[in-house]
């Protein structure tokens, strides 16, 4: 389990074509790695998260996808994600393939991915369009007492990308606050790139908290700040203000184009990023 | 900006107290953002001290002194009595029968309850894309019973659905939609909504104009009681503590 650069860590574990998730519900978003996959160019990426949030808005604006699969699209609490509305509504910068579940059916193919099974049941999709405009939806009939259940197609991320708290110098890695489904997300993956805030030589004790154990992380990237403008708890807190103002930021494309330029392209890495804000702010 | 104790409730403010008044104290709430959050959490602040408010982040008892502004602000995880992956949510709580009321915003309803909150037009090529379900169509699934609130124009109660996001559930669908002229509930036998309680100086021909199919109304359509002085200081302070939260400067994480 190589400790890598976030460069490094992009470069050889995420290829053009690639199914990544960049998990992480509101909490932990690995924003970093994003960038990281908007400078070096990626595309036709495989986009998988359950809120595509800001984080997808941006790879998606900047043409980095070819497909999207998540359960919920919005600015939480803002409004619309407008460069996922502009790729939907007008193929802009490019057309974007959909692959649209609900929470709860989204949350169980995960966690068939994670015990690899080939696909997860629950009581959902009942009565309502989803499945009629997404063939990895079906039925199935419960073997035991007949009942039919939706089954959903289990999902497999080649690339699952985190953002957590700590790892330790063997690479394991924990994560605590509101978790999402990162852990089954970790758990369904073919490779595991974690970003961290801070590498310690033992983790605090946990027992029961969320462990990714060493064996199944792929690499680990030291990334202090690596989740802003979302937040890691106990290390800094989500920027509201950043999410409400991406709202004028994202509408129109040029304005876009120009912050994506200046803010991501123009800087080198993450601590560049964050200089980059911090030169706007003063 | 309204501040506490000053000034007659808004209809934003009649929406909010007549939704907060629909939960009673120690239910299991499953709470949407937006206009439900705010109801949830004026509940708790006044007359339900002892609900247990549960985030689809897996928030479990939560008490924010501020409204968050996702369903994933740190407030929620630091207040909450405990914090759980999101599927055990989905599939323990929720699928497991342990959720009394479910609240729900939405973009869209029709005369019987469903919601839309995928797109507008055809799914192929929206004219306008929605951000989708969500959490909605589980939570209407299994929650024992729904509210919805949603502000009222003629493109959010329609006729007709341009995509069914969310299937009304249980005897008739939602027990209420709470709107900007007031509630809408469901017909004991046909479950079509219709109008069953006004606000302040609204009217039925209000209603009527902005409802997109031919709204019926109860016999005798109630006149809302008026939010009380206690329920408009609790929310106006509510929402003035979210405001100063949210405008507050963050710290960028540089070292």
């Amino acid at each position: 389990m190589p400790f890598l650069s976030l460069h490094d860590a992009i470069a050889t574990h995420v290829a053009d074509g690639a199914s990544v998730a960049l998990e992480g519900f509101t909490h932990l978003i690995p924003f970093a790695a994003a960038h990281e996959l908007i400078r070096q160019r990626r595309r036709e990426l495989h986009l998988i998260r359950m809120t595509p949030d800001l984080v997808y808005d941006q790879l998606i604006g900047m043409g980095c996808a070819r497909k999207l699969t998540f359960s919920w699209g919005g600015n939480p609490g803002v409004g619309s994600l407008h460069r996922l509305r502009d790729a939907v509504e007008h193929a802009w910068p490019r057309s974007l393939e959909l692959d649209e579940h609900s929470h709860a059916g989204m949350a169980a193919a995960f966690c068939a991915g994670a015990a690899r099974l080939p696909f997860g049941t629950l009581r959902g999709y009942i009565d309502n369009d989803l499945d009629k405009v997404n063939p990895r939806v079906r039925r199935v009939d419960c073997p035991f007492t007949g009942e039919r259940l939706a089954a959903v197609a289990a999902i497999n991320p080649g690339v699952t990308i985190l953002h957590a708290q700590r790892a330790d110098r063997a690479g394991n890695v924990a994560l605590r606050g509101i978790v999402g489904a990162q852990r089954e997300a970790a758990m369904a993956a073919a490779t595991l790139i974690v970003t961290v805030e801070e590498i310690v030589d033992a983790l605090p004790p946990a027992m029961n908290a969320i462990v990714l154990p060493h064996w199944i992380v792929t690499a680990v990237v030291h990334c202090p700040g690596g989740a802003y403008p979302s937040y890691a708890h106990g290390f800094y807190a989500r920027d509201n203000a950043f999410y409400q103002g991406w709202d004028a930021i994202a509408r129109d494309r040029a304005t876009f184009e120009a912050w994506m330029q200046r803010h991501v392209l123009d800087t080198h890495d993450h601590a560049g990023f964050l200089a980059s804000l911090e030169q706007k702010a003063a | 900006m309204n501040m506490p104790g000053s000034g007659a409730a808004t209809r934003d403010e009649w929406m909010t107290v007549a939704a907060a008044r629909m939960l009673r104290d120690r239910c299991v709430c499953f709470v949407g953002i937006g206009l439900p959050s705010a109801a949830c959490n004026l509940a708790r602040l006044t007359h339900a001290p002892d609900i247990v408010l549960i985030y689809e982040s897996g928030t479990i008892g939560t008490r924010p002194d501020v409204l968050p502004l996702s369903i994933g602000d740190g407030e929620l995880a630091e207040t909450a009595a405990f914090v759980v992956p999101l599927p055990e949510v989905f599939a323990h709580y929720l699928q497991g029968g342990r959720v009394d009321v479910g609240f729900l915003g939405a973009a869209q309803v029709d005369r019987f309850g469903n919601i839309n909150s995928t797109v507008i037009g055809s799914y192929a090529s929206p004219a306008t894309r929605l951000p989708g379900a969500g959490g909605a169509p589980e939570i209407a699934a299994h929650a024992k019973q729904t509210f919805v609130m949603l502000k009222a124009s003629r493109r959010s109660f329609v006729e007709h659905l341009d995509f069914r996001t969310t299937a009304r559930f249980g005897a008739g669908g939602p027990r209420a939609v709470i709107t900007d002229f007031g509630v809408l509930a469901p017909h004991p036998d046909t479950h079509e909504l219709q109008l069953a309680a006004l606000f302040a100086d609204a009217t039925i021909d209000e209603a009527r104009a902005v409802v997109g199919w031919p709204l019926a109304a109860v016999d005798m359509v109630a006149r809302a009681p008026s939010p009380t002085a206690h329920e408009l200081d609790t929310l106006r302070a509510l929402h003035a503590r979210t405001r100063e939260a949210h405008a507050q400067p963050v710290a960028l994480p540089v070292s």
